[in-house]
């Protein structure tokens, strides 16, 4: 009864997208010939196509239904429980760590250079964790916290010559207080409101950028940017690269540090208090301003810091660089990686990074690819490529 | 003695309509008071003023806790609790995505002081408040009855866990005044007979006094040393449960005039 009522909406689904994509696939006007050809054959792969994709559809659905409706605990994942594991985790780790100390050793500078890029934007999605995965503000204009760190290096050393490594603090320290600039008005806001305004944030840092021709050079963007120095020695570009890798490395095991330590904190759970309800975190004795404010400055510190980075890479910088897009991917990472954990942002970063770049012989499909993915994430597997787990305590009885 | 909590004369107006008018409390310490009137009298707002939701548009509200005198009027929620008041919610408003153990120990929040360069650095005090705030949260699941569920998700809870939890996580803030809003909504008979047990228990072994809304007329009058009514915002009857019994304008506010034949 359901299978043949199934496959009748199949059917349905099947037609609507025959006609759908009947102008673009059937009707082909040869212009030198001014004849119409009539490509039948293809009417019929995409009636086929979307008829077993629809049914393929539908019986994930009925599974996923089925799995919800046994009221089995949705159990933890393989990598999660690898995670927990010390047995695991640690000798894991060790490989980890022993791939990523020879990575620019084994592989070219290219691939490095990709790798390094990939690491900024895991500092940033973990940085974005913050906000979003952890206290719950969504945060569409995050991109210009990243344009702040990155052209606070390149002016203050355009200007005054300072070095990458005053400039990395610097830069930080800048975000987080465009961040508080950001977060300050924004207190009352939550959600799709809070989301406009950050997305209006995020132009308007890109658009003075520029438009402000005396203060960033507009469009045409700053260029020679030094690469981070090592006590004074000349390195060569293909040394250098694998010197700015290492810090990248750097970096992204403090952030994972830092964040891990604050996610259980005292900090952290009143993130994740604000974010299951406000009016009751209040009630908790919990300061939803100073909590809101914190999320925003740190969120906003390893964007200024991945932008410090980023300019030192690239040793040129201009708004295009910026654009919404960026922020949007960066979203991207957290939600499909797993809002608040750690391991699924990097694992969210990392793919959404590196996959388009080793799928560039597809050239054409690759946002195709992308908006798939996230569909299907979001409906087969809604909390993420490794979600977040709370954390338990011990007692002694 | 001084009254713990004392309100004078408030009234709390949203636009044209006033939703309290002109009402006074006052709450002994070690007292349970109820508050109670039909759906709709204010009861809530009274809440939501006391606590710093809302702002009253005009009068007073004192406490007088630990030696102290203070005026609360208009201080932020946060700030509220941090001078001793604790609330729950009619909607139960639990964290739904943190543990139980968790949802106490946010709590403790107002208790603790640890901040982020504590928590980046975890020294000693910060390690020494954690074990602080575990412990503590764990005891008071034990008080409360909820230590089998100590690492569930505070969602998958059953209703009348969920409103016990909300009065845990209150405890957690070391309140000298616990006010319920309608905790025994939606238990059962057993369930609610094992609240009033526990509301008693807090107030001796704690020395917390209480102040509840309640539509529940058995656990009020049972529980309860002195009762409010309140219709339509004002105030209409006070006075032991004896009293409030057989107040005839309370009566006619439960269940409207006699009807002359």
């Amino acid at each position: 009864m359901t299978a043949t009522r199934e496959i009748k909406k199949s059917i349905m689904a099947s037609i609507w997208f025959m006609f759908l994509t009947f102008p673009i696939m059937v009707i082909k006007v040869n212009t030198v010939t001014d004849t119409v050809e009539w490509r039948w054959h293809n009417m019929a792969l995409v009636g086929v196509g979307s008829f077993f994709l629809s049914m393929l559809w539908r019986y994930l659905l009925k599974r996923k239904e089925a799995g919800g409706k046994k009221g089995k605990k949705p159990g933890l994942s393989l990598v999660q429980r690898l995670l927990q594991e010390k047995q695991f985790a640690i000798p894991g780790m060790v490989v980890v760590a022993i791939i990523t100390l020879l990575f620019p050793h084994i592989f070219s500078m290219y691939q490095t250079s990709i790798m390094i890029s990939a690491l900024i934007y895991v500092m940033l999605g973990l940085g974005l964790n913050i906000v979003v995965g952890l206290a719950g503000l969504l945060d569409l204009g995050y991109v210009a916290f990243f344009a702040v760190g990155a052209y606070s290096y390149a002016l203050l050393n355009l200007h005054f010559g300072v070095g990458f490594w005053v400039a990395l603090p610097i830069g930080g320290v800048l975000s987080a207080i465009f961040g508080i600039m950001l977060g300050y008005p924004v207190l009352r806001l939550r959600g799709d409101y809070l989301a406009i305004v950050t997305l209006g944030f995020g132009e308007i840092i890109r658009l003075v950028l520029e438009n402000w021709n005396e203060f960033s050079f507009g469009p045409s963007g700053i260029k020679n940017i030094p690469k981070p120095g090592l006590f004074g020695i000349d390195l060569s570009l293909q040394a250098n690269t694998i010197y700015i890798f290492y810090i990248v490395v750097l970096l992204v095991i403090f952030t994972i540090f830092v964040i891990n330590r604050l996610k259980d904190s005292r900090i952290g759970r009143a993130w994740t208090a604000l974010k299951d309800d406000e009016i009751a975190c209040q009630a908790m004795g919990i300061d939803k301003a100073k909590t809101k404010l914190r999320a925003f400055a740190l969120g906003a510190t390893w964007a200024g810091m991945g932008g410090v980075i980023f300019a030192a890479k690239t040793t040129f910088i201009n708004p295009a660089s910026f654009t919404i897009w960026e922020s949007v991917i960066i979203l991207c990472a957290v939600v499909l990686g797993g809002m608040g954990s750690i391991a699924g942002v990097i694992a969210g970063a990392l793919l959404l990074i590196l996959l388009p770049e080793y799928l560039r012989d597809f050239g054409q499909y690759r946002m195709i690819t992308f908006g798939t993915v996230l569909i299907l994430m979001m409906v087969f597997r809604p909390g993420g490529i490794i979600e977040n787990v709370r954390k338990t305590y011990k007692f002694e009885k | 003695m001084k009254p713990i909590l004392e309100v004078k004369n408030m009234t709390m107006d949203f636009g044209g309509l006033r939703a309290i008018d002109n009402v006074d409390l006052s709450i002994e310490k070690g007292q349970i008071v109820a508050l109670i009137g039909p759906n709709g009298a204010g009861k809530t707002t009274f809440f939501n003023c006391i606590t710093g939701i809302y702002t009253p548009s005009s009068g007073d509200i004192y406490i007088s806790a630990n030696g102290k005198d203070e005026r609360i009027n208009g201080l932020k929620p946060n700030i509220v609790t941090g001078k001793g008041l604790a609330r729950t919610f009619q909607n139960i408003r639990i964290f739904t995505s943190m543990t139980v153990l968790e949802n106490v120990m946010i709590g403790c929040h107002a208790v603790t002081k640890a901040g982020i360069m504590g928590a980046i650095f975890r020294g000693a005090a910060t390690k020494a408040e954690e074990k602080f705030i575990v412990e503590k949260s764990y005891a008071i699941l034990e008080k409360i009855g909820l230590e089998k569920y100590v690492d569930e998700l505070a969602i998958n809870l059953p209703y009348g866990a969920q409103r016990l939890l909300e009065i845990a996580r209150a405890l957690a803030t070391d309140p000298f005044l616990m006010l319920l809003d309608e905790p025994a909504a939606g238990m059962n008979p057993q369930e609610t007979l094992e609240l009033d047990e526990l509301i008693l228990k807090i107030r001796d072994t704690e020395g917390i006094s209480i102040l509840l809304i309640e539509h529940d007329m058995k656990l009020v009058m049972s529980l309860s040393e002195k009762i409010y009514v309140v219709d339509y915002g004002r105030k209409i009857g006070e006075g032991t449960p004896d009293q409030i019994r057989n107040n005839p304008v309370v009566i006619k506010a439960y269940l409207g005039d006699e009807i002359d034949a």
